[in-house]
């Protein structure tokens, strides 16, 4: 934890991640009108009454903005959980169980790993006659899981051999209480940052899918903003702000999850870290003052974050 | 050959998934998808189509829904795909078969050439790790892999296309050119250049930072040192000793690079309007043409698992451990 502290792109991705926070909430006290209100003057440049100009719609480009982080924040945040957990079971079932447990959970792993992600995206939401946010956020979460569950379970059959987990095998631990007390809590830098790595892809992959009108078009978000400013032409009729706006928030945002991603797995791997060699407080978990030993970690690229899928 | 055995099991597997997937997943979705889409194009088809229509996607039949799915794994792999519905009467391969090359030749160069400048860059700034270089290199990489592609793409089109001119707008080549004349060549580059450049830079974020943390770790390695205490050159140990071994982890994960680079290529030829596969994948999915729709999935899918095999004899030939485990 304190290394982060120390970690200059943990900052940055942390403040970024804080700013559109505040945004989020604060969303009524700072847009200065509803972002569905349609009675202003189409087209509209910038101005002190619209900081962003007006949509062709005649909607405020600034208050959709502003409102716009709410969904992104949304889908990411819980996206990253539900990933996450499948991630969990997953890769520690899989990794710690063997046998033929792992052999079939690993190649389930395999296939979603393979299958393009969004091109399977695409297709399920084509499907979905209801484009909910829930349904997307499923979709999502069913095709970002394979590639942080594939770290986890090579975590987790490095864990396994690991002294301390046997001394707590023939100590009588059962099974299940290994894998939550002991091994789990050793995973803990990695899932950090694949849970920030699956924000990203989360983000990203729903501004996508709203930007091809293949999500709710009616819902206020970053994605639909420039659906509905590249359907108008936004850019050729000089309208470029309105187009230019809604990318950099999905860039900053994202890169505020990609910052995280890549210093949570710096500080997690020591092997990563600047100043080696480093002391033995600070290794992944056992920093945080849970069980086990601290040492080297199994290393398969856990700093790649899992892609626009 | 176990190795190889293992991966090409992989293979039939995930193509087998796909198949799968493509058949149960109109039957699970609820509201009835096929329903709409048999309402929308009411009457715009002959009574012919509709029938064999129907009898694929199993709604005028009395097959089990087993024999169905026999009767569709049969079809498929021979190759048998269907009529699409909006380019009535034709044949899902053929329009297939149309848009593939443009689609091979885009992804084909952004995956090549992001994975070597990518690698590149990702070796250079661990080997100077810490300077400003480095500095760069990782906010860059990570920045690359937050790029919403489609934004991207527009401000490129916008800047380079339609502002200063130096780029044609859009399609795939202008004129009636033959494929095989001169012009008809350079007109398809021109076309081509500004999705591949804005498809390469993108997808290059992930092989930058992987790399990178790679070469670190071999770095640290005990091979290394030694080779270092023993007086080799800089140059030497940074290519044949560090990159070498680094650059495994990047043949692992280039399913998910690949992933990475089709899911560009989509927003990239909407974006231009490329005339690829992914561009009829979008008109397929907003017209609910979904013979059309199904056919493309399993291309690229068939595609992508064929291009991670052979990313996989790849890694074969790379890394000598696999081959003396294959052996013994």
């Amino acid at each position: 934890m304190r290394a982060l502290l120390h970690n200059r792109r943990a900052l940055a991705g942390a403040g970024i991640l804080v700013f559109f926070s505040l945004v989020a909430i604060f969303a009524p006290e700072i847009a200065p009108y509803s972002p569905n209100d349609i009675n202003f003057v189409p087209m509209l440049g910038v101005s002190a009454k619209h900081l962003l100009g007006t949509t062709p719609q005649g909607q405020d480009v600034f208050s959709q903005l502003v409102y716009g982080s709410r969904d992104s924040l949304e889908v990411g945040a819980i996206t990253a959980t539900v990933i996450s957990l499948i991630q969990l079971v997953m890769g520690v079932f899989s990794g710690y169980v063997g046998g033929w447990v792992d052999a079939v959970l690993s190649s389930i792993t395999n296939i979603f790993l393979v299958l393009p992600g969004l091109v399977l995206l695409i297709v399920i939401t084509s499907y979905a006659t209801n484009k909910s946010l829930g349904v997307i956020i499923g979709v999502l979460a069913i095709t970002g899981w394979a590639w942080g569950a594939r770290v986890l379970r090579s975590q987790a059959i490095a864990l396994r051999d690991r002294p301390f987990i046997e001394a707590a095998r023939m100590s009588g631990e059962r099974p299940w209480h290994i894998a939550v007390f002991n091994i789990v809590p050793n995973m803990f830098g990695i899932l950090v940052a694949n849970f920030f790595g699956a924000a990203l892809y989360a983000v990203l992959a729903e501004a996508g899918l709203n930007f091809l009108g293949l999500g709710n078009v009616n819902e206020v978000s970053w994605g639909t903003m420039l659906y509905w400013a590249q359907s108008a032409n936004a850019m050729l009729l000089g309208q470029w702000i309105y187009l230019l706006v809604p990318g950099l928030c999905i860039l900053a945002l994202g890169t505020g999850f990609g910052l995280l991603n890549f210093a949570v797995d710096e500080v997690a791997d020591p092997r990563l870290r600047r100043n080696e060699p480093a002391p033995a407080k600070a290794t992944v978990a056992p920093s945080l003052g849970l069980v086990g030993p601290p040492g080297e970690l199994v290393d398969e690229g856990a700093g790649l974050s899992p892609g626009r899928g | 050959m176990r190795y190889l055995a293992r991966r090409l099991g992989l293979l039939l597997l995930t193509g087998w998934a796909a198949l799968t997937v493509n058949f149960v997943l109109p039957r699970l979705m609820p509201g009835d998808p096929i329903q709409v889409m048999f309402a929308r194009f009411q009457g715009r088809l002959n009574p012919a189509a509709a029938n064999a229509l129907k009898i694929a996607f199993g709604l005028k039949t009395n097959q089990s829904i087993f024999a169905q799915y026999f009767t569709y794994l049969g079809h498929t792999l021979t190759g048998r795909l269907g009529f699409s519905l909006t380019y009535f009467p034709e044949k899902v391969t053929t329009l297939i078969g149309q848009a593939l090359p443009w689609t091979l030749g885009l992804v084909g160069f952004a995956t090549v050439v992001a994975f070597i400048v990518g690698t590149a860059m990702g070796a250079l700034a661990a080997w100077h790790r810490g300077s400003a270089l480095d500095s760069i290199m990782v906010p860059t990489g990570v920045m690359l892999s937050a790029m919403p592609v489609f934004w991207i793409g527009l401000l490129v089109l916008y800047v380079f296309a339609f502002k200063l001119g130096w780029f044609p707008v859009g399609g795939g080549a202008t004129g009636g050119q033959g494929l095989a004349s001169v012009s008809g060549f350079g007109a398809i580059i021109s076309h081509a250049a500004l999705p591949a450049i804005t498809l390469t830079a993108v997808s290059l974020g992930g092989y930058i930072i992987l790399m990178r943390n790679t070469t670190i770790t071999v770095l640290n390695d005990d091979f290394v040192k030694f080779a270092r205490a023993k007086g080799l050159p800089d140059r030497v140990v940074a290519s044949r000793y560090a990159a070498r071994n680094a650059i495994l982890p990047n043949f692992t994960s280039f399913a998910l690079a690949l992933g990475f680079v089709v899911a560009g290529a989509i927003f990239i030829e909407y974006v231009f309007d490329y005339p690829g596969i992914a561009y009829l994948l979008y008109q397929a999915v907003t017209s609910l043409d979904y013979p059309l729709m199904q056919g493309i999935f399993l291309v690229i899918v068939l595609g992508v698992l064929i291009a991670n095999f052979l990313a996989d004899l790849l890694y074969v030939l790379l890394d000598p451990r696999i081959r003396v485990e294959a052996r013994s």
